[in-house]
């Protein structure tokens, strides 16, 4: 085992802060958790704009513990008394109360912000590529987490769009074969969302999901300082050491990028406060205009539509009807024959490629397009996730791929939005197209990845990174 | 001296069985943990039979009534509504209404009518959509109108995803909602009373 334990002998003049440090120090490795995970931690010294969102999220989450925990002083989660809880006792009698609600309800709408620009760049600068796969996965749950928490958090106003929304997302898992409408009774825990379900919503969304998302943050902070950070040029800058042991190309945290953070957290609170005080709704976006009708479970209000960061998924599931199935059925055909013809798979995956394409085939030929709806919007989702895997780029970094790569981001990009968009918006024949279309390019984007990533003129990638001083 | 561990195989096996036992206990609490999510024995009370009156549903008219937190509508149907639920027939997903349905479909709603033999012309359905759960809203003009085909013969459209259902509560084909609104068990006490979620096989 280790060393006998030993006092740290600081001298008698030495400051009362340097000695209760050195005390603690002794005890539990204060300064060596801070500089390992803050303040010597070296980080590549090129970050751009695209480097502050992780630090955002950061706070926005404290932002919403915080506010969240304020909340629950006055919140009542019983379906007679809740709705007159939010929208009488803190948004009227509670002094300060709108406060606080609008920044946790306008901070739900800034972390999915946040989030997605995060998740952007590490698909601009390939930061989910070896060896930080599981910083990939570690996030990627807490986007699953984040999603579950403001699904669950969205029905406690006990508003019409709170309680109808809910009724159709639970109503999902009814799609499932055999077992779907005792599960959706299972999770409501009565036949129609009520008291019960809110009471359970409630006991996710204020214990169990932060929990797991603090454990989760842990896990990818953790896992990110061991690896060290990704950069916009994709490269190691541990491959070329200084004679101090740190790379050459990274500075400390701090103070170089706590100052920057800092400079970019008051940008983020100018713009965050602007919306807190003067477009809380967002017009519409971030509370929708029919929350604030209490929930009356014999009226769906005319236009259920979720909160703009689902949109993207729920269009793909709209997006399902029977006749798309055929579609999918050909899409999947295609994409099984295309993995004989270009892969370079064993015999062994082939195969099992092709009876998984068959056993797919048959399910959608027999199982209605209600379940199928329910198999790709999970999949739009969790496909994410596998990004890891499916770039096979040889170089991370999008300034060193060919051109037409970017092209496609924007492609995807462009349809990930349009999805969103089609999500707050009625059904129509025309925008259904529309959403089918994007459904096959946003898949495609995926699933063809293996090939296009690795396909064109690559451009040479530099052995250290790319700075300017200024 | 020997560092080598010697496996003693008495205390190895108390081991295993301690593990045994603890794993045992373990997936019992889990199972009760589980178990807490299903409906309370409130829910389920809740969930009883409710009779109602129909006296006060005139010919055309619908009445609302809620069961197990679900709105049941009572419609009574004119001849003329009557007389175009038929030519739906070839336009509608599950005319005989044979698939299987989240409450099993009575054996007198296995019709294009959906109705019990004594009155024909009263509905009575669970007003939810077979897709995502939403009540669908009553459209029984005829004729051209927005959002509805042209050879509309009245019928319900469902506002958050646009299914269809004709005069009996039958989805209309290629619609997001994959089978006919549920009919709830029911049967009549006398002429003008009705009890919903009873019939003569028992409770839903």
């Amino acid at each position: 085992m280790g060393a006998a334990f030993k006092e740290t002998k600081l001298p008698a003049n030495a400051p009362a802060g340097h000695k209760a440090l050195a005390w603690i120090d002794d005890r539990f490795p204060l300064s060596k958790l801070w500089n390992d995970q803050w303040g010597k931690y070296y980080a590549p010294k090129n970050f751009n704009i695209w480097y502050l969102f992780g630090s955002l999220a950061m706070l926005i989450l404290v932002l919403q513990i915080v506010t969240g925990i304020f909340l629950t002083m006055h919140y009542k989660p019983d379906a007679a008394l809740a709705f007159n809880s939010v929208e009488m006792t803190i948004m009227r009698d509670v002094p300060w109360g709108w406060l606080v609600r609008y920044m946790h309800s306008t901070g739900a709408s800034a972390f999915f912000i946040v989030v997605y620009l995060h998740m952007t760049r590490g698909l601009l600068y390939g930061s989910y590529r070896k060896p930080r796969e599981l910083i990939w996965i570690f996030g990627f749950a807490i986007f699953l987490c984040l999603m579950a928490e403001a699904f669950f958090g969205y029905l406690l106003p006990w508003g019409q769009m709170s309680y109808w929304g809910a009724q159709v997302i639970v109503n999902l898992f009814g799609a499932i074969p055999v077992i779907g409408p005792d599960l959706s009774l299972w999770i409501r825990g009565d036949y129609v969302v009520s008291d019960a379900t809110l009471n359970r919503f409630f006991a996710f969304h204020v214990i169990a999901l932060p929990l797991v998302l603090l454990g989760l943050v842990a896990a990818h902070l953790i896992a990110l300082h061991e690896v060290g950070s990704n950069n916009p040029d994709g490269i190691e800058v541990k491959e070329h050491l200084g004679p101090d042991g740190h790379p050459l190309d990274a500075i400390p945290s701090h103070p170089y990028y706590s100052t920057k953070d800092l400079f970019g957290v008051s940008m983020f609170l100018l713009i965050f406060s602007a919306v807190v005080f003067f477009a809380p709704e967002m017009g519409g976006y971030f509370l929708e205009y029919n929350n604030f009708i209490p929930a009356d479970s014999m009226k769906t209000p005319p236009h259920i539509a979720p909160t703009w960061y689902f949109t993207p998924f729920y269009s793909v599931l709209r997006a399902t009807t029977a006749d798309f199935m055929y579609v999918v059925i050909a899409a999947v055909v295609l994409y099984v024959v295309f993995l004989w013809v270009k892969s370079r798979l064993s015999y062994k995956a082939k195969m099992a490629a092709a009876v998984i394409g068959l056993v797919l085939i048959i399910g959608m030929l027999t199982l209605e397009a209600k379940f199928w709806g329910v198999v790709l919007f999970g999949s739009s989702v969790v496909i994410i996730g596998a990004l890891p895997w499916l770039d096979h780029s040889p170089a991370r970094s999008i300034r060193y791929r060919p051109k037409w790569h970017m092209w496609l981001y924007v492609l995807f990009g462009l349809s990930f939005i349009a999805l969103g968009y089609l999500g707050t918006q009625l059904p129509t024949p025309a925008y259904t197209l529309i959403s089918q279309v994007c459904t096959l390019l946003y898949f495609s984007f995926f699933l063809l990845m293996p090939w296009w990533s690795a396909a064109g003129r690559f451009k040479p990638v530099p052995t250290r990174v790319t700075f300017h001083p200024h | 001296m020997s560092n080598e561990k010697q496996v003693d195989s008495g205390r190895r096996g108390l081991l295993v069985a301690t593990c045994a036992a603890g794993g045992v206990v373990g997936v019992a609490t889990a199972g009760a943990l589980v178990s807490t999510f299903q409906p309370s024995e409130r829910a389920k009370a809740a969930g009883a039979p409710v009779e109602v009156d129909i006296s006060d549903v005139k010919p055309g008219e619908m009445k609302v009534v809620e069961w197990r937190g679900k709105p049941v509508w009572i419609l009574r149907r004119t001849p003329e509504m009557m007389a175009s639920i038929p030519k739906n027939d070839n336009l509608v997903a599950d005319p005989k209404s044979e698939k299987i349905y989240q409450i099993d479909m009575p054996e007198y709603a296995k019709n294009e009518f959906r109705s019990r033999a004594e009155h024909k012309e009263v509905l009575v359905t669970v007003g939810i959509c077979s897709h995502l759960g939403c009540s669908p809203s009553s459209r029984f003009a005829e004729g051209p109108q927005p959002n509805l085909p042209d050879d509309w013969h009245g019928g319900f459209l469902c506002p958050c995803h646009g299914s269809t259902f004709d005069l009996s509560a039958r989805v209309f084909k290629n619609k997001p909602a994959p089978t006919n609104m549920d009919i709830p068990p029911y049967m009549y006490l006398s002429d003008n009373k009705i009890v919903i979620g009873k019939d003569e096989k028992g409770e839903a």
